[in-house]
């Protein structure tokens, strides 16, 4: 188990943070966000970070990646988190490619896996079908016809769907919605006729999409892994996805606490610092307490899925259900230690805020993951 | 096979060979465990051969050093150790506020001659000690302590009170914080003595709680001769020494949040699954089933926070503010755990005593009511959150 960041993975995370801080600072979010820019982040930064070898730190060294753990990409994801950085590299490199590396054949693989390296492919991962997070509700289908599968069916909350370039679709081939078995996983070229994909503009200012499937047809050979076994694929990909997410949600929760933290150091009331009332102390005391505790479990989390240990989907939803919880508490604290200016657009603040209710709801609010991390435990 | 490994094997097999088949069915109550001392009351045969076994080969105390009686483990081994005994449900030989508070200050503070003098007792369990700190004016403004030590050449004369002295009633010795100085600030007037609860001038009067026992005291000091030689450290200089010994009482009393020592009787799960009953292998109410994952949840993250602290604490650094965090959470947590083993048990959790209730059920009642005290003693959560504001967050006072 690491609990402790080596020198190595330390260096990563300030390397990360320092390139994030001079290239995509806050205000570069801000810019995206009021420009109404049609992708919706920046091609040219996520270009630099393909340079710096990000998109594939996971990744086999055959395909152009670095080969390390879950535990360095997720210091990354912290960095992001911190600077709310919006690019699709969660949606491209542990999402699409995430279902790809796990269960692609060698040819998907070599092709994909490489050009998702260089920063020249983006992927997403089309799966949720309702207002909540449930993987095997899936009704989509996908009917052998010949030689093709035809797929039909509405997704939602496709994160970074519209920018794109090819679609891993979650479709049924068996079954009914809601059985682990049945389901199929095919790889959709964005562009096919049939796929419609509609940009929805989230609180956050981050980019996610509706995707509407009218028969498309598809070839067997974009099928991912194997017929009827999806959910073999699926439920690691949702896993490491989550613990990354979590890494994004601690980065978002630290900035938020240090701002909140900063203010009540400067900020004067009464004719002193307000950061010297008790009553803000313990709150303040009480959202660290809630950090470290959310800190330690995404560390064994991410070790977990990196070992591969058996209980790693069961220490992934404790981490999740933690962050969420933790990250809400201390973005609300945050916004009221701020008074009136936490309120405003102006302030940061918020951003986070927003930023965070997405990360909560995204592969599963807490108690969705209360009552799988039941299960697992056997109760 | 690993270094590791092979002391697995070998420290298996002696626990196999000196564990007592009776000493081997886990606790029911953390009240059970065994706390030494000079009277051997309440010890049967079995803990007494099982400290006594345990207490010669150090593993009373594995990590200290063994030219002192300790145990010499690395951390390593030390875990590996805990693994082997709660595996084979054999609860610690030794439970005692000389391991978990005073040995860990005397091994930092105290003379060479000092520690030869009283760590091997500590280690095989022969003392009992008792923690004089608060006294009824002085409870989270503990450094305005009262209870006077007065020089008087050849020895000192101790004169005052303390109050909530764990278990005065059975300990041997007392490690207690004095003023030895009126004339400087509160801080820097305390000194840090040691001495025989037998000696002339020292009486002792339970104090009954809500769980019905009595572990703590209040404890009047008449005319104490002490001889110089107990004093540990600089005269004046007790307040760094009691700080430090409550960042060891406060990890102990936060560690109460892992649960029991040496593992439960019987798991929590299946207790839970009991009392609220099952539909296909799960908890039936889906909201009982939603705060009890919540609550293994806090219970799996502070753990994995306790195993992060010693994993950066492995450098050697001694425990910093960080403590603070675990008796906040820990206590805290503790005490939700009781809250919600009451709720679960329903009018099972409701009985004092006599028939119609488990001893099970029983002692869970009496362990609920102690909870009360865990997130006081050591220094009250809002202490806690006080020194974490202080010295971890830097808020200005």
């Amino acid at each position: 188990m690491a609990l402790v960041l080596t020198e190595e993975q330390e260096l990563l995370k300030e390397t990360a943070h320092e390139f994030i801080q001079e290239q995509s600072p806050v205000s570069e979010f801000r810019r995206l966000r009021d420009s109404v820019d049609e992708s919706g982040f920046d091609r040219k930064l996520y270009a630099q970070m393909a340079e710096l070898g990000w998109m594939g730190v996971i990744y086999p060294e055959e395909y152009g990646g670095l080969d390390l753990g879950y535990l360095e990409l997720g210091q990354i994801f912290e960095e992001c988190g911190r600077g709310l950085v919006a690019q699709p590299l969660l949606a491209t490199v542990v999402l699409g490619g995430g279902c790809i590396l796990e269960g692609g054949n060698d040819l998907q693989r070599k092709d994909i896996l490489t050009q998702i390296s260089t920063g020249d492919r983006l992927l997403s991962l089309a799966f949720q079908e309702s207002a909540h997070h449930n993987p095997y509700g899936i009704s989509t289908s996908a009917e052998l016809s010949g030689n093709h599968f035809v797929l039909s069916g509405k997704k939602t909350f496709v994160l970074d769907g519209h920018v794109a370039d090819q679609i891993v679709v979650v479709a049924r081939t068996s079954g009914k919605a809601g059985d682990r078995d049945g389901l199929t996983l095919f790889l959709v070229d964005a562009g096919a006729e049939g796929v419609t994909v509609n940009r929805t503009i989230m609180l956050d200012g981050r980019n996610a999409a509706n995707v509407h499937l009218d028969a498309v047809k598809v070839e067997k050979a974009a099928v991912i892994g194997e017929l009827d076994a999806g959910a073999d694929v699926l439920d690691p990909v949702l896993d490491r996805a989550t613990a990354i997410l979590c890494c994004e949600m601690m980065g978002t929760l630290s900035e938020a606490f240090d701002k909140a933290l900063e203010y009540l150091k400067t900020r004067e009331q009464f004719g002193v610092l307000i950061g010297s009332f008790q009553a803000l102390k313990h709150r303040a005391a009480n959202m660290f307490v809630e950090s470290e505790l959310s800190r330690s479990i995404l560390l064994d989390a991410l070790s977990a899925v990196d070992e591969g240990r058996d209980n790693s989907a069961q220490v992934v939803s404790c981490a999740k259900a933690r962050l969420n919880d933790s990250l809400i508490l201390i973005c609300n604290e945050a916004v009221q230690m701020f008074g009136g200016i936490g309120v405003t657009d102006e302030e940061d603040i918020g951003l986070y805020l927003k930023r965070a209710r997405v990360m909560a709801a995204a592969f599963g609010d807490s108690s969705w993951h209360r009552a799988r991390y039941a299960s697992l435990g056997g109760y | 096979m690993s270094d590791l490994e092979t002391f697995r094997q070998e420290a298996r097999e002696w626990l196999e060979e000196n564990c007592p088949p009776s000493m081997r069915q886990g606790l029911a109550s953390n009240e059970e465990v065994e706390w030494g001392g000079r009277a051997a009351q309440g010890r049967t045969d079995d803990k007494k051969v099982w400290l006594d076994r345990m207490g010669a080969k150090g593993w009373t105390c594995p990590t200290w050093p063994a030219e002192y009686g300790g145990g010499g483990l690395s951390k390593a081994e030390t875990k590996v150790l805990h693994q082997e005994l709660s595996a084979m449900k054999a609860p610690p030989a030794l439970t005692s506020f000389g391991i978990s508070m005073l040995g860990p200050a005397l091994l930092e503070y105290a003379s060479e001659e000092q520690k030869k003098k009283f760590i091997p007792e500590i280690v095989q369990g022969k003392i009992w000690w008792c923690q004089g700190y608060s006294e009824p004016g002085s409870g989270s403004d503990l450094a305005s302590l009262q209870t006077r030590a007065e020089d008087k050449g050849d020895h000192f004369l101790v004169n005052g009170q303390k109050i909530w002295t764990s278990y005065a009633d059975h300990a041997d010795w007392i490690f207690c914080l004095v003023r030895t100085n009126t004339e400087v600030p509160k801080h820097d007037g305390i000194s840090f003595l040691l001495f025989d609860m037998a000696s002339p001038g020292v009486t002792v009067s339970p104090i009954q709680l809500i769980s019905g026992s009595s572990p703590f005291c209040q404890t009047f000091f008449q005319d104490v001769k002490v001889p110089k030689e107990n004093l540990i450290g600089e005269m004046g200089g007790g307040w760094t020494i009691a700080k430090r010994l409550l960042q060891h009482e406060r990890s102990m009393i936060g560690g109460m949040g892992l649960g029991l020592a040496g593992g439960a009787k019987r798991g929590l799960t299946e207790v839970v699954k009991e009392y609220a009953g099952e539909t296909d292998g799960r908890i039936s109410d889906s909201l009982t089933r939603d705060q009890f994952s919540q609550l293994r949840m806090d219970m799996q993250a502070f753990a994995a926070t306790t195993s992060r602290s010693a994993a950066e604490a492995k450098a050697g650094k001694p425990p910093g503010p960080a403590s603070s965090i675990f008796k906040l959470y820990g206590t805290e947590l503790n005490k939700r755990r009781y809250e919600f083993m009451m709720s679960v048990l329903g009018t099972q959790a409701l009985g004092w005593e006599g028939e119609g209730f488990t001893s099970e059920e029983l002692s869970g009642t009496r362990d609920w009511l102690r909870s009360y005290g865990n997130s006081i003693e050591g220094g009250t959560s809002e202490v806690q959150l006080n020194i974490i504001a202080k010295r971890v967050l830097g808020l200005p006072d």
